[in-house]
């Protein structure tokens, strides 16, 4: 299930990383992925996911801390970090007067893609998402489904080694939202690493190799399923509460985190 | 107080509590700590304004009323009235298609006439507000010096609001029955924009062709407009004489205008509902988009960007319409060109200040479009390419799309007077350059389809970037006489610029 193997370099490393707004909204979190890992972070609304992996992919400035993506420093050289990794929000970045295949054209040409390379691929990501009968179409009227599969089709025509995504299955139908998941699974096994934060726990059990979480900025638990599962099933007096599914896992270890705050 | 729930004077005050807010974060950029400085501004503007009345009108307080008097104000009312009816049809069109909560109060069991009604008187009142800050000091200046009868201008301007909205709404509506909610955007848009420019230029080209100036009062005081104009007592003279305080025209226009509009209300209203609901289809049709050429070119991140933004500027209806109304503004000049080209009497000059104004309009409308209107800000700046590119492409791609539109007239005008062409190339760039940069300051933003809201958000900025424009235009114009003497005007126009500087919000 896992790749966990001390000689797997890290595909993102966080150390100390703090961003406040009118409150801290990142305070002090530490957090490894490795490569080749598919990473699922939970939280709470407003634990600082979105905070943290903003960061990460270089749209904010944190206040303290380090971030390094595939071992570049990503506040030292941004540009070169950027240049590994592709980031995908909840809202599809896409323009409404672009084609998919126009849109394409663009992303590639902004991460400097080989034309010839980025073509082959634009011809095969929209074939492959389903997009290819409304690749000549401008993306203003386009579903949400279709909008997030061209956003994701931006971010794997660079061919990144890491993709970072924020609630990426919001508002997508079963069958999208199918198709996206089997587009990330197949990035995992091709060697990718994907971080993405999710509030469909279904998804991260399922998913997920490692799931982390998230209260109040800070880590509060990470592991398999299993172990955490194992951490919320034990008794304040090391006591069994029985068998455990990540929600119930998840409610007691942010319930946990409420009382001890 | 509240009124009862779902009733007019209901949505009335919800709308103003709407337009008040909006109207505060706009001037304070959201932070209300700047509230202090902003209404240092606004004293210092209204001040300004005063003085400014006092030394232009102030003596022709106790003006004698004559036929010539008579056909100067109502040439201004006029022009004023078309720019009202130009802005309130923007208005109208975006209170149709803008879908911020039309969905909310559409799915309300509330008559949708109701709020439409109050949405249009609404924006009647707005055109007028609009008008206040450049007409108040006028009419102030007149009534402290000439008497309290010149107050009447106010109750002028809120008729010449009501009525601009009334024709404006009956207007788009007559577009949505005759040509559908599709392409009655683009169209009234467009129509917005020659309604607006129509007159003036209209009286530009006249005023070239009989007498080769510029002034747009020369064609007004000629004999001919003189002896067709009606006599002192017609009914045509009552907006006029309304403007001068007369007491039964004002009370006549301000009747005839708040019938106008209850009954544009009345015929349109009850179908409100069916247009909003017609123009919220429109977003979801598909276009397809020809293909060109067969495979992707090679290319630098830069020079992708540049390309987008190029590609986004040519698909973007209301910078058509904007480029359009530029475009409109640059025949009289052109005209002046082509009949100054032979006799070469000088008009050159005249050429210059046209030209620079034209070009800052043209660059600020531009620039507010591209570097406002990033749909995906996060794609871009998540990209490996620096910072500064970002900036620099979407700069790059509004000179690029300035010097297509001036070089053909600056390379006429060269073969005329190199010297001409010279001085107006150079206001052209500081003109378009200054518009960017204040622009870039102003810079807030959001998606292109939420335009209307970017627009109210950076009025200040139009404002400023207008008056920059204005400072380049007259800084090019002296320079083309003397050189030296520009120094004055130009350090005016770099004043506004820096006071822009200072205005603006502070990056984040």
């Amino acid at each position: 299930m896992t790749h966990a193997s001390p000689a797997n370099p890290s595909a993102l490393e966080i150390r100390g990383l703090v961003k406040r707004f009118d409150r801290p909204a990142v305070d002090g979190l530490d957090l490894d992925v490795r490569a080749g890992e598919f990473y699922a972070l939970l939280g709470p609304n407003g634990a600082g996911k979105t905070t943290t992996l903003r960061m990460v992919a270089g749209l904010l400035r944190p206040d303290a801390g380090t971030i390094r993506v595939a071992g570049i420093d990503a506040l030292a050289d941004p540009v070169a970090a950027k240049r590994v990794m592709a980031w995908i929000s909840d809202e599809p970045m896409i323009y409404d007067k672009l084609t998919p295949y126009e849109y394409l054209e663009f992303v590639a040409g902004l991460w400097a893609v080989e034309p010839a390379v980025a073509q082959a691929r634009t011809i095969a990501l929209l074939e492959w998402l389903g997009l290819a009968p409304n690749a000549h179409e401008r993306c203003e009227g386009f579903s949400k489904g279709m909008r997030q599969k061209v956003a994701l089709a931006g971010a794997l025509i660079h061919e990144p080694r890491v993709i970072i995504l924020d609630e990426p299955l919001t508002g997508l139908d079963a069958g999208s939202a199918r198709q996206v998941k089997s587009v990330l699974r197949e990035r995992v096994e091709a060697g990718g690493t994907v971080i993405m934060t999710t509030h469909i726990l279904e998804v991260a059990e399922r998913m997920a190799d490692r799931i982390g979480v998230i209260a109040h900025g800070r880590l509060i638990a990470e592991g398999t399923l299993e172990e955490l599962r194992l951490a919320a099933g034990k008794t304040a007096d090391g006591g069994w509460r029985g068998g455990a599914t990540l929600e119930d896992a998840f409610l007691a270890l942010v319930a946990e985190q409420a009382q001890a705050a | 107080m509240i009124g009862q729930a779902g009733t007019a004077v209901w949505f009335a005050q919800h709308e103003a509590r709407l337009v008040w807010r909006d109207w505060l974060s706009m001037i304070t950029a959201g932070r209300r700590e700047r509230l202090r400085r902003v209404a240092v501004a606004i004293v210092i503007f209204v001040a300004f304004m005063h003085a400014v009345a006092n030394w232009t009108v102030g003596r022709y307080a106790d003006t004698i009323v004559d036929e010539p008097l008579l056909v100067g104000i109502s040439a201004s009312i006029l022009l004023s009235w078309l720019l009202m009816v130009s802005q309130a049809m923007e208005s109208i069109t975006r209170a149709f298609y803008s879908r911020s909560d039309l969905d909310l109060i559409l799915a309300s069991p509330v008559a949708a006439s109701r709020v439409f009604a109050v949405r249009v008187a609404t924006i009647a009142l707005g055109m007028a507000l609009m008008a206040l800050p450049l007409a108040a000091p006028f009419i102030n200046v007149l009534a402290l010096r000439g008497g309290w009868h010149w107050l009447g201008g106010y109750g002028l301007i809120l008729a010449m609001g009501v009525t601009a909205t009334a024709l404006a709404v009956t207007l788009t509506v007559a577009l949505f029955r005759l040509i559908g909610a599709k392409r009655t955007r683009l169209v009234a848009q467009v129509v917005a924009a020659v309604i607006g420019a129509a007159f003036v230029i209209g009286l530009q080209v006249a005023a070239i062709l009989s007498y080769g100036t510029i002034s747009r009062a020369a064609v007004l005081q000629s004999d001919a407009v003189m002896a067709h104009a009606p006599g002192l007592d017609s009914l045509l003279w009552w907006p006029a004489r309304a403007a001068l305080g007369e007491v039964s025209p004002l009370i006549g226009v301000m009747a005839a205008s708040t019938l106008l509009l209850a009954g544009a209300i009345a015929l349109v209203a009850p179908r409100f509902g069916d247009y909003a609901i017609a123009a919220a289809g429109v977003g979801a049709a598909r276009v397809a988009q020809a293909r060109r050429g067969p495979g992707f070119r090679k290319t630098s991140p830069r020079r992708a960007l540049r390309h987008k933004e190029w590609v986004l500027l040519r698909r973007d209806p209301w910078l058509v319409s904007q480029t359009l109304m530029q475009m409109l503004y640059l025949i009289p000049p052109a005209v002046l060109l082509w009949r100054s080209f032979d006799d070469g009497n000088g008009a050159y000059a005249l050429l210059v200040p046209v030209l620079v104004m034209a070009a800052g309009q043209l660059a600020g409308g531009l620039a507010w479009l591209a570097i406002s209107g990033e749909d995906a800000p996060d794609l871009v700046a998540s990209a490996p390419v620096p910072e500064r590119y970002i900036v620099r492409a979407k700069i790059e791609a509004v000179i690029g799309v300035i010097a297509l539109v001036f070089a053909p007239l600056l390379l006429v005008l060269a073969v005329a007077s190199p010297w001409h062409a010279a001085v107006a190339s150079g206001g052209i760039v500081a003109a378009a350059a200054a518009a960017t940069m204040i622009q870039l300051w102003f810079r807030s933003q959001a998606k292109r389809s939420q335009f209307r809201r970017r627009q109210v958000s950076s009025r200040f900025a139009t404002f400023t970037e207008a008056f920059s424009s204005i400072g380049w235009a007259a800084t090019a114009a002296v320079a083309a006489a003397n050189l030296w003497l520009a120094v004055a005007p130009g350090l005016v126009a770099l004043a506004v610029v820096a006071g822009a500087r200072f205005m603006a919000p502070r990056a984040a």
